[in-house]
């Protein structure tokens, strides 16, 4: 079916603009992948996917400027024990980054594993995304798997002392970095990742995890600083039976952030929890888009996503929780909540469910909502001052997010920032 | 200590005149009970004096140690010394008790010019409070008042007051809904803050509550005004005869 002559432009320019990488053990996949965004088109605002967020900047072939800036505050997990992975405007940067190597896990280069004939992430690059584009297309996504400049290829094999912490930093105004990353987790290995950072002006990532059998990953990102910046990010995970896999997502700044997490549960007893706390301000637009899929017995995956919009700003969710023929015993949660600072700002949320097993619980819930005004007056009449008090519901009302993060340190450093965020409005 | 001149208040969204030219003056050291029937205005006084919206002055004046309230922020006037224990406290989810008592504690004090209690000291403080009016451990943990059964949460009341050691104690309808060891565990935390530099204001409906804490004067209040001042036997007319007898003979 040929593409509408809007899509077939927009995509053809998008295209153009971009090189891709030859050679090496990928080279199949990235063709492939480059075929699908042929054959989707890239998103447009007509798309029902797109219907809340507006692609158009993330498609585009010139890259929108983002200045630097600066919050005054020392970088995000500064003062942690990790290994750093540090890239530039998506370049990677070996003199800033720690040695790759510790025990229990093995950290390459993407283009490194890339050159070499065989290599086991050949089985995973690509691959993750290409399930996820049904039932719904991802053509950022695809875009990303044939494209990408840069990235990790990541091996849990044990359980590494420190957590990796991927970082990502923004120094050129008219940057445009494509990163994938590729994450394996091996039966009983046990890892932590860190993200962070604003990455650079425009910013298209992604991630694809699998996790084995019994295998755990914990991912915390926090998307931030540099209020111009856009992101497109992708995280396709996969888990194996008894799996766990944990991610959480801090979103402070930022006028256009799209994040798409694909999570299949095709293990039995598998665990998925994804999480996400955002705070915007302004022309700030963010956009949690989760989608989950349960193939197995007795899996649990909850969705927890908290937003605190002031002065225009908007959030956006869509998430679905999509329970298969015989995926009994299933145990899907999701819970959606904005809290809205003032008229001016609005939650676009579209929760849903799809359950074709009949012995399941499933629960979901969103609401929207300011301030509530006899809390507030109460705080008040103890002499606790109104901005005070705003800031302590509204991080009352952030805290059922924050809390899925297990690591007490990460989320005391994540609520640090919060609090941050919010005093700089006083 | 509070001295209120011919009050009158409005709802600000309604043409409804509740306070119609209230007169009390409550001096350091005393407990003034007032008491009045249903929905003659004994919220809405405690209300307009701590300083919540939807309530317009449109006259009159109320000054705490000869200071204009009215004006203030509601935080500015619990740093002044004001204290209301709300006839419903309100839940505050996601808000640990705990931080909240502490976090108003030293906002008042930040207030006041005055230096923060340490983590230490605090903790000491509230435990031995919390001890005395039997909250436990656990209450003190939760989310401010959420779950709370009601006489959980007229102690938490009481062990408020107790920390922010306020000037001037309003009780509205501390008594409801409590029963009687639960009367007594807060009447008991009442009395213990008895001092003479502090002054109560006690609304109530039964006699019951003001067994445990005497006033040293009782008013009447109806239709927005304070019809009738006495001693505490005014409080046991009102107990063995109801209000219509006072009412009926304030209207001759
Ligand atoms: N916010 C409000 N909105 C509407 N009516 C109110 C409000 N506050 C008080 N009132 C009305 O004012 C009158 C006095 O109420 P209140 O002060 O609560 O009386 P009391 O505490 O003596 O029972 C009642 O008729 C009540 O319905
Ligand atoms: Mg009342």
């Amino acid at each position: 079916m040929a593409l509408p002559e809007a899509k077939q432009t927009a995509t053809e320019a998008r295209l153009a603009a971009l090189t891709l990488p030859e050679g090496g053990c990928l080279a199949a996949a990235r063709h492939a992948a480059l075929s699908r965004v042929q054959t989707m088109g890239l998103p447009g605002r007509r798309d029902e996917y797109w219907k809340y967020t507006r692609p158009d900047t993330l498609v585009q072939a010139d890259v929108p400027e983002a200045a630097v800036f600066e919050t005054g505050e020392p970088p995000m997990f500064n003062d942690f024990d990790r290994l750093k992975v540090v890239f530039v405007d998506g370049v990677f940067d070996a003199e800033a980054s720690d040695d790759l190597s510790l025990e229990g896990i093995t950290i390459e280069r993407l283009a490194d594993a890339e050159k070499k004939d065989i290599h086991w992430a050949k089985d995973l690059y690509g691959v993750l995304e290409a399930r996820g584009q049904t039932p719904v297309q991802r053509p950022l996504a695809a875009l990303n798997s044939a494209f990408a400049t840069d990235g990790v290829v990541i091996h849990v094999t044990g359980k590494p002392s420190k957590p990796i912490n991927l970082i990502y930093r923004h120094a050129d105004t008219g940057s445009d970095a494509i990163l994938h990353h590729v994450i394996r987790v091996d039966a009983g290995a046990e890892a932590t990742i860190l993200e962070n950072g604003p990455a650079a002006a425009r910013f298209n990532k992604c991630m694809e995890i699998d996790v084995a059998d019994t295998g755990s990953l914990h991912l915390v990102r926090a998307q931030g600083r540099d209020h111009e910046r856009r992101a497109a990010t992708h995280l396709f995970a996969r888990l194996g039976k008894e799996s766990v896999f944990k991610s959480f997502t801090l979103t402070v700044n930022g006028v256009l952030t799209r994040n798409e997490a694909v999570i299949e549960l095709t293990g039995d007893d598998a665990v998925a929890h994804i999480a996400g706390a955002c705070v915007g301000d302004g022309d700030f637009h963010h956009d949690d888009t989760v989608f989950i899929t349960h193939d197995a017995l007795n899996c649990e995956s909850r969705q927890v996503f908290k937003k605190v919009l002031r002065n225009g700003a908007t959030g956006v969710f869509q998430g679905k929780i999509l329970v298969k023929e015989g995926a009994q015993k299933t145990d899907g949660y999701q819970i959606s909540q904005s809290l809205l600072l003032d008229d001016d700002s609005q939650f676009l949320a579209k929760p849903e469910l799809e359950i074709y097993a009949d012995d399941v619980a499933c629960s979901h819930g969103s609401t929207s909502g300011a301030i509530d005004e006899e809390g507030l007056f109460y705080l008040r009449s103890r002499g606790v001052p109104k901005a005070e008090a705003i800031d302590l519901m509204t991080l009352a009302f952030l805290a059922e997010a924050v809390e899925e993060i297990e690591d007490g340190d990460v989320a005391d450093a994540i609520i640090a920032r919060l609090q941050g965020w919010l005093a700089r409005r006083h | 200590m509070l001295e209120i001149k011919n009050l009158h208040v409005k709802l600000e969204d309604e043409d409804k005149q509740i306070l119609k030219g209230l007169d009390l003056k409550v001096e350091a050291g005393k407990v003034h009970a007032i008491m009045g029937p249903n929905g003659s205005g004994k919220s809405t006084l405690s209300y307009v004096l701590s300083g919540r919206d939807g309530y317009e002055v449109t006259e009159g004046s109320a000054e705490l140690l000869g200071e204009d309230i009215l004006e203030l922020e509601p935080e500015e006037r619990a740093a002044a010394g004001m204290f209301l224990a709300f006839q419903y406290p309100v839940e505050i989810p996601g808000v640990g008790n705990m931080t909240f008592l502490r976090t108003a504690v030293n906002a008042q004090r930040k207030a006041r010019g005055e230096e923060e209690l340490s983590a230490s000291d605090f903790l000491k403080e509230v435990r031995a409070k919390a001890k005395t009016l039997k909250i436990d451990a656990d209450m003190l943990k939760r989310p401010v008042n959420v779950g709370f059964s009601g006489g959980e949460k007229k102690r938490n009341e009481i062990l408020q007051m107790a920390m922010l050691e306020p000037k001037l104690c309003i009780l509205d309808e501390t008594d409801s809904g409590l029963d009687v060891d639960a009367m007594k565990l807060v009447a008991d935390g009442v009395n213990a803050l008895r001092d003479e530099g502090r002054g109560f204001l006690v609304i109530t409906h039964y006699q019951r509550l003001l067994d445990h804490i005497k006033p040293d004067v009782v008013h009447i209040l109806a239709d927005g005004r304070i019809v009738k001042t006495g001693g505490p036997e005014l409080a046991l007319e009102v107990e063995n005869n109801g209000y219509a007898g006072i009412l009926a003979e304030v209207d001759a």
